[in-house]
């Protein structure tokens, strides 16, 4: 199993899923590649779950199509499709043990028991639980049973696995280790992988691409700092990562925000209602010569907040919208800064100067 | 040095320690009462002979005479076979209503139920008339050609069974669709995800996960099955003779307690030593139809 498995695409195709009225998936189509680690991300609700459901073939859609590779899956059921799948609440068979659960699949297809147990020994080992095998499920921490259910959906070499949510259940900390592990764990064994989540630094952390998920459609597509960056329209700039937003107006080649035309690196986006998205931790408290390659914006500092590895301070630009600023505190910088009421000049490089349309959808 | 109130704590403690036995002295005193004296005067009459003096003739009868062994083999085949018919009825049924939608299961609990709040006697009577030589099934199948001269359902073992699995199959149910419903439904989502067809996930996953319900259900109509009179005396019409029905006759027609007594010591010891094995493989307390 250290050699890769070998991977397959998947293909989704106007995928359509209603409950009552409401559009649990609303002609959903994504393209996944060979070897892929692609995150579903979106809120609760937004149909990501639902989507890896009907992967799965838990979930019946109501049309649509859903290739592997060339052959069409979507009416086959899922204990034919042999794909690997983690749960969110791991469901490890709490009558058998450790090597029962891992060795589950091989029993299935049969496996010889000499190489199944062979097969399983590696799988664990692959997870760093070699030798837990005799346990039993009640014995394991959660992060332990992390690793078996991950064991056991990689043991019969699927050539897609699918995560859902499979880290919300641990402590921040070893969720972090986590992440880097799946990631790693992914790079040698090389099979196309969905993962679902609404956390969206894991998303950020792990994912080759993010597919940002609301109301049963796929608001953008895009590798992970192109969707930090360049976020295709409101909804995503606001889910992924903070972000004040300012109106602008569009003005000739450019747009302007308060009558200042803005000096900026990217695209225009089409229509009309246009927004300036800034994120906290790219404006910089200017103090000294301006920069030329900088918007420039003065404003008056309303809060003033400690937290930690950094400070988080609020500031009202004269048209009255407030925008939030982030920085690294280092030794001593904190007392230094501006306090509530001081005037002080916010400077956004071009580079970090986004412009996205409205409208949520 | 402050008042660290070490002695009034622990005063408080052992107050309240008073107080909670105070509020379960009237059950204390009740099943002393009913449950440990009688038991205690059973076991004593059991070990006094005819004339008045200790004696294990009542036990001696029990060995020696060959009416006695027949009996408590009735009693345990009846037991059993009850056990076993509630089983093929009672799991595919706990099955079916725990895979409905809550309202619905709940309404097919009561449905459940309901014969379990209706007299016992008033149910057994009840087989009685539809069970007898001109009774509604014999009636209606003749009527129907099913058959043509009637069947004899009561007054021998099928018509005891029927009446027993009858008042037995709630006890059975509960515990099984308690289990049923504490099996989380992604155990089943992963065995197929993993490859396991409908039938094999049942069977590798969902059903081992339901037997400690249907072993704590199986207990609990075997031990009340051991000890059950009204419907055998009634169904059985004198030819299905258990234990309790012996106890009885013993009683009522010899007048000879020291027999009855140790008949019921005998059950009573049987019943204990079954539920010690029982306790040994499953938690007893999921009889009263509580999950994992």
């Amino acid at each position: 199993m250290t050699a890769k498995t070998g991977a397959l695409p998947i293909t989704v195709r106007d995928v359509t899923k209603t409950y009552g009225s409401v559009h649990a998936l609303d002609g959903v189509s994504l393209n996944v590649k060979s070897g892929e680690f692609l995150t579903l991300l979106g809120p609760s609700g937004s149909g990501k779950t639902t989507l890896l459901m009907v992967l799965a073939g838990f979930t019946r859609p109501d049309r649509g199509s859903l290739k592997f590779g060339d052959d069409e899956m979507i009416r086959t059921p899922p204990h034919l499709r042999g794909v690997g799948m983690v749960f969110q609440n791991y469901a490890l068979f709490p009558h058998m043990t450790v090597a029962g659960n891992v060795g589950y699949p091989l029993k299935l297809r049969n496996v010889p028991k000499a190489e199944a147990r062979d097969r399983i020994d590696r799988a664990l080992e692959l997870v760093q639980l070699g030798g837990y095998g005799d346990r039993g499920i009640d014995q394991l921490s959660g992060g332990q049973k992390q690793r078996v259910a991950l064991a056991r959906s990689i043991v019969f070499e699927p050539r897609i696995l699918l995560m859902d949510e499979p880290l919300s259940a641990l402590d921040k900390k070893l969720r972090d280790r986590m992440q880097i592990e799946l990631r790693h764990l992914h790079e040698q064994l090389g099979m196309t992988t969905v993962y679902v989540t609404h956390d969206q630094r894991e998303a950020l952390t792990m994912s080759d691409r993010i597919a940002v998920v609301n109301h049963g459609r796929i608001m953008q597509l895009a590798e992970p700092q192109q969707l930090y960056d360049r976020p295709a329209n409101k909804f995503v700039a606001d889910f992924i990562g903070d972000s004040s937003f300012l109106p602008v107006a569009r003005g000739g080649a450019g747009v302007s925000f308060a009558g200042a035309k803005l000096l900026m690196d990217g695209a225009m986006p089409d229509g009309n209602d246009l927004l300036l998205m800034v994120r906290p931790e790219r404006v910089r408290l200017l103090t000294g010569d301006l920069p030329d390659d900088t918007n420039i914006f003065d404003a008056k500092v309303t809060e003033l907040v400690y937290q930690g590895e950094s400070y988080l301070l609020y500031a009202r630009l004269p048209d009255g919208s407030e925008i939030a600023v982030r920085g690294a505190i280092r030794e001593g910088t904190f007392g230094k800064l501006p306090q509530v009421g001081d005037a002080v000049k916010l400077g956004l490089h071009k580079a970090d100067t986004v412009v996205i349309a409205d409208g949520q959808r | 040095m402050t008042d660290l109130h070490a002695a009034g704590l622990r005063r408080d403690e052992r107050l309240e320690r008073w107080k909670l036995f105070g509020l379960a002295s009237p059950a204390i005193l009740l099943v002393l009462v009913i449950l440990v004296i009688p038991v205690g005067w059973l076991f004593y009459v059991s070990f006094v002979g005819a004339d008045g003096n200790f004696s294990l003739e009542n036990y001696e009868r029990m060995v020696s005479r060959k009416s006695y062994l027949r009996i408590f083999v009735t009693t345990f085949q009846v037991s059993i076979l009850t056990t076993v018919l509630c089983i093929v009825i009672g799991y595919p049924l706990a099955y079916f209503i725990s895979q409905l939608p809550t309202r619905w299961a709940n309404l097919c609990l009561v449905t459940v139920l309901l014969p379990f709040w209706t007299s016992l006697l008033v149910r057994t009577y009840a087989w009685l008339v539809l069970l007898q030589k001109q009774g509604l099934v014999n009636q209606w199948a003749i009527s129907l050609g099913l058959w043509d001269e009637p069947l004899k359902f009561v007054h021998n073992m099928t018509g005891t069974l029927i009446g027993m699995v009858h008042i037995m199959l709630p006890f059975l149910i509960l515990p099984v669709y308690g289990a049923m419903r504490a099996i989380d439904k992604d155990y089943l989502k992963a065995a197929s995800n993993l490859g396991a067809s409908p039938r094999r996930a049942f069977w590798t996953v969902f059903f081992p996960l339901s037997t400690p319900g249907l072993f704590a259900g199986s207990l609990m109509v075997f031990v009340l099955c051991l000890g059950f009179f009204v419907t055998p005396a009634v169904l059985g019409g004198g030819r299905v003779i258990m234990v309790s029905m012996k106890i009885v006759s013993n009683i009522e027609l010899f007048v000879n307690w020291g027999a009855a007594s140790s008949l019921g010591v005998v059950l009573l010891a049987l019943t204990v030593i079954i539920l010690w094995i029982a306790s040994r493989f499953t938690r007893l307390e999921q009889m009263a139809g509580g999950g994992h």
